[in-house]
């Protein structure tokens, strides 16, 4: 049991009519990585982390997670979706919002929140620096402090692992780097798996890298190669990333700041 | 003015309207929430069709229209959480396919003809004492569930896919929430009337989600609302003899425009 990957991903494929979302793709995520998926928007980064979710049901190829299906075992997956999914106009607090994180561990008739929900609850805006915002209704919040909210309630169910859809896309750049360190942290606690269209979100401490376009390329490490990105991008590596196979974070740091 | 009291048809219609306020407050919210406007527009037209095939029956047709409204909520259910993107179409046939039932069966229905004005725009003060009781106990089957299933109502509305991913059961939370519409709708149609409904399930609530953020105290304004739109409404409706199911609507429309504009300038923007 202990040797089982966290997510195991077989030669799964997906297709939405005729158009293929996925193909053939393996990913295998071991307990305490931090595996980042990046290839361009289209390439099916959210449909795979729906797969892994149980969301989409995959046409061929398997799908395990926590030695289980990831019906039996979702949720004790913390899920941070590609924003937006839901209405902001909401009526709801951002404790509120983090707290209903903790219904799915909530097996009652019927449900209340518990001592420890409650707890769970402070913990996890702690963690994400919004604890003096649990009273505030969601609209009134910035992006930034939306995405944070987001991913309290994704952590709120001391998840075993963490899926990330993008997470830095509503993130404006002052924060940026201070959200990138919240997200690195987290990665020492649990595993992490987030996917993203932007390579110069990548943290050093990125343990493993794929790229995806409908076809997955990973050599299951933390480089980016050559061979991967022209797979994935199918466009010239050096305008994507310079110096391969150097960590890409750094490179594009230094080249973003004048 | 004090004698209208006196006289057993008002007072119905007052209670009735009263309880019809508390559906329409507590599941309107979640219509205004979660943006099922035209999903319970479809919803209470399609009732027509229950109130036909009572009448061919020789039921009575609240009750049919109970039944048949509930079926259909249940049918629109389905088809939208196993399809979602037809959704507006499904939502768009039913409607009309309830109607062109209602019209039929009412019209293969041996005997007089209904007051088919009743059931499409309301007449609170024909409610019998027999329906009251129907809408009270309507009324606190709709309490007694929202307030067993209110987390799993708020995960679903909230946020449907990451209630899948926390394992709730969504598709059987989203038809209860869909059942608790149509028994609402049916409720109303006695206020309202089958085409009025819609603006008694979401006026009320749109008002109170402009002065709160929670959604229960949003639900207890919304019903405060609901209650002083039905009563002035009907007492309006009485001294100017004018039809009340309307008359209730314009008062509920005029209050909202007036917040709107109030809000608007307070402001500079409408909140959406």
């Amino acid at each position: 049991m202990s040797g089982d990957p966290v997510i195991d991903v077989r030669g799964v494929s997906v297709a939405f009519g005729r158009r293929p979302a996925l193909e053939n793709v393996d990913l295998r995520v071991e307990k305490g990585d931090f595996y980042a998926v990046i290839g361009p928007n289209g390439g099916g980064k959210s449909t795979l982390l729906k797969v892994i979710l149980g969301l989409i049901r995959p046409s061929e190829g398997t799908v395990r997670v926590l030695g289980g299906t990831p019906f039996e075992r979702r949720h004790l997956i913390g899920y941070v979706p590609q924003y937006r999914t839901f209405d902001f106009s909401y009526p709801v607090t951002v404790g509120e919002m983090v707290l209903s994180g903790r219904l799915g561990h909530i097996r009652g008739f019927p449900r209340r929140y518990r001592e420890e929900d409650l707890a769970a609850a402070d913990r996890a805006m702690e963690t994400m620096g919004i604890a003096d915002l649990a009273g505030q209704e969601i609209c009134a919040l910035s992006g930034g402090q939306q995405q944070r909210a987001i991913i309290a309630r994704a952590l709120v169910g001391d998840p075993e692992v963490l899926i990330l859809d993008e997470p830095m896309v509503y993130v404006d750049t002052p924060t940026g780097e201070h959200f990138l360190n919240l997200l690195t942290g987290l990665c020492r606690q649990m595993t992490v798996l987030l996917v993203t269209h932007d390579i110069g979100v990548l943290s050093s401490r990125v343990t493993k890298v794929a790229c995806l376009n409908r076809r997955i390329f990973t050599h299951e490490t933390a480089e980016i190669t050559g061979d991967m990105l022209e797979g994935a991008y199918h466009c010239p590596v050096d305008l994507i990333a310079h110096g391969l196979p150097h960590r890409v974070l750094g490179e594009h740091e230094e080249k973003e700041r004048p | 003015m004090i004698s209208i009291f006196a006289l057993e048809f008002f007072r119905n219609a007052l209670v009735a309207g009263l309880l019809a306020s508390v559906a329409c407050g507590v599941i309107g919210t979640y219509v205004v929430v979660r943006r099922m406007v035209s999903l319970s527009g479809g919803i209470s037209h399609a009732a027509f069709g229950g109130i036909g095939i009572g009448y061919y029956l020789g039921l009575d047709p609240l009750l049919s229209a109970t039944v048949f409204t509930v079926a259909v909520a249940l049918g629109m259910g389905e088809l939208s959480l196993r399809r979602r993107q037809n959704l507006e179409t499904v939502i768009g046939a039913m409607w009309a396919t309830g109607m062109a039932l209602g019209i039929l069966f009412i019209y293969l229905s041996p005997g007089f003809a209904p007051d088919l004005l009743g059931y499409l725009f309301g007449n609170i003060l024909l409610v019998p004492r027999s329906d009251l009781l129907l809408m009270g106990a309507l009324v606190i089957v709709i309490l007694v569930v929202v307030s067993l299933f209110f987390r799993d109502f708020f995960a679903v509305t909230f946020d449907e896919e990451y209630a899948r991913v926390m394992n709730l059961p969504v598709e059987r939370i989203s038809l209860l929430l869909l059942v608790l519409v149509a028994l609402t709708v049916v409720m109303l149609i006695q206020v309202v009337g089958i085409i009025l409904v819609i603006a008694l399930l979401t006026i009320p609530a749109a008002i109170a989600r402009e002065f709160t953020s929670r959604l229960g105290r949003m639900m207890v304004l919304a019903v405060a609302l609901g209650m002083a739109f039905t009563m002035s409404g009907i007492v309006l409706s009485y001294l100017l003899n004018v039809p009340s199911g309307a008359t209730i609507i314009l008062v509920s429309a005029a209050v909202y425009g007036a917040v709107m504009v109030v809000r608007r300038n307070r402001t500079g923007a409408l909140a959406v």
